[in-house]
């Protein structure tokens, strides 16, 4: 039996490897900081077509043609596909898997799936249940404001700690080898909700989960936030990030500030981009981690890296109901061959 | 006060809670509301203008133009809100976007145009209401409770005075 155990994180003896990105956007991303690392990027919120429900959709399907292209793979060669989004029943990573015809598995952590899906993908292939993991997200700020908040025309003003999500998505194939980035370590995180009950404010919902999972991570380890180059969380946005600092000093932890980013910061240009705190949604990690990071390392500028995506568990539902809001971090070290 | 990180707040959901108070981003109250006056008068002052030239360029009395004010005004509120411009006003102006009637025909348009994608009967129909529900139900409620009281005093009175 393969042992993968260290505390709660799972540290690969063999480190299976990142084989092949892809990342798409929207025009707001397109016009952000991270615009030019993009695979592609559409001018069109409904990538052409009739609802914003099937952009979701086209903008994965679109990141996995990609992903396969740049991969030489044929949907045939992917063993399984592990992914989602944050609409619904996770349809719009269903229907992708659809169109993909490779067993599924759908998985749902808000905006933590980037990496919780990065680890599962991990685990199939350095067990051997797999040879070629295809993982990603989607999300779509039409969409998400569809479902969780008001009608997307609606006049209602948002406060500066509301975030935006992030249209677009980002997918990873992985396979016991391929570029020069390795999968070292991850750690799937557990539910922390400390009575915050404001959807508009999900940093402050999320930020426990992430600076408790980073404890454990780094804990299991045994490495500190200095042995990395960055530490990225998902999407904290502005006042989630601010949390986390204090959290981690708190935790006594020894850091540079400059050295622990937000992808929700790194992929809209806040003083020229209306995006209140930063941006969110399940693409935020993965666009950044898949886009930028990934590429970053392979051409050897990065070392080491901790991916840190936050999600918020809510649902619009609870949240009216007055259930306060359960966050998630998974964390996962990625190390230069 | 003790202070937020005297602690290990992830122990203590009170103090957390307490210290992400202290690190929200405030909200600017001051230019909100000067930006929410302002945009709430300019839809007004142009309501006014709207009166204006239905009782003096057709001739309305000041009362027949109160219809086709309302009905003007809701035209460019909808109108606005199918070109993609009212949600950026209400980001800016806050709740003077959210006057009547203006307000309440950007919620039912807003709702209308994101449930076209499930049909017009379900989709449309069903939900056309979602965001201006609640004014319609407590608005008539309220009123009818109010009424009802109304008569009743009335009655009372009457009955004191002998009438």
């Amino acid at each position: 039996m393969l042992d993968v155990r260290q505390g709660r994180t799972w540290v690969f003896p063999q480190p299976p490897a990142i084989f092949a990105t892809a990342t798409v956007g929207g025009p707001r991303e397109k016009e952000g900081p991270l615009g030019k690392v993009l695979d592609r990027a559409y001018e069109d919120p409904y990538v052409g077509e009739k609802t914003f429900e099937r952009a979701e959709r086209a903008l994965l399907e679109s990141a996995v043609a990609i992903a396969l292209r740049k991969g030489s793979l044929a949907p045939e060669n992917v063993d399984l596909f592990v992914g989602g989004d944050l609409l619904n029943q996770i349809v719009s990573t269903a229907y992708t898997a659809r169109s993909l015809g490779v067993p599924y598995l759908g998985l749902y952590s808000a905006c933590a799936t980037s990496t919780g899906g990065l680890a599962l993908a991990a685990l199939l292939v350095a067990s051997g249940a797999a040879a070629t993991v295809l993982t990603g997200a989607v999300s779509h700020n039409l969409a998400a404001e569809r479902q969780f908040r008001q009608p997307t025309e609606y006049g209602g003003q948002k406060p500066p700690t509301a975030q935006t999500t992030v249209t677009g998505a980002g997918v990873a194939v992985v396979r016991p080898s391929g570029l020069p980035v390795r999968i070292r370590a991850a750690t799937v995180g557990r539910v922390m909700d400390m009575g915050i009950t404001d959807p508009m404010n999900m940093g402050a919902a999320m930020a426990p989960a992430a600076v408790d999972t980073l404890r454990t991570h780094l804990a299991d380890l045994g490495l500190s936030p200095t042995d990395y180059d960055l530490i990225v969380t998902g999407d904290l946005g502005e006042v989630g990030r601010r949390l986390l600092l204090d959290l981690m000093r708190e935790a006594g932890l020894f850091f540079d500030p400059e050295r622990v980013r937000d992808a929700g910061l790194m992929i809209y240009d806040r003083e020229r981009q209306n995006v209140l705190t930063g941006g969110s949604g399940a693409a935020s990690s993965a666009i950044v981690y898949y886009g930028y990071l990934v590429p970053e390392m392979a051409d050897g500028r990065l070392r080491r890296v901790l991916l840190l995506a936050t999600g918020a568990l809510h649902s619009p539902l609870s949240v009216q109901q007055g259930e306060s809001i359960p966050g998630i971090a998974h964390a996962v070290t990625l190390e230069r061959e | 006060m003790e202070h937020p990180l005297s602690r290990d707040v992830l122990r203590d959901p009170e103090a957390y809670q307490r210290l992400a108070r202290d690190r929200e981003t405030p909200r600017p109250v001051l230019l909100n509301s000067l930006r929410a006056f302002l945009v709430g008068g300019a839809i007004s002052f142009f309501g006014q203008l709207v009166t204006d030239v239905y009782v003096h360029v057709f001739h309305f009395s000041p009362k027949e133009a109160n219809n086709p004010t309302v009905a003007t005004l809701i035209f460019f509120a909808v109108l606005f809100t199918g070109l993609g411009w009212y949600d950026r006003i209400g980001q800016w102006g806050g709740a003077g976007a959210i006057v009547p009637v203006t307000g309440f025909a950007n919620t039912m348009a807003s709702s209308a145009l994101d449930y076209r994608s499930e049909g017009y009967v379900l989709g449309v129909g069903g939900n056309m209401f979602k965001v201006a529900g609640p004014v319609i139900v407590f608005g008539v409620v309220s009123a009818f409770v109010v009424a009802l009281v109304r008569s009743l005093v009335e009655l009372l009175v009457r009955g004191a005075v002998g009438g």
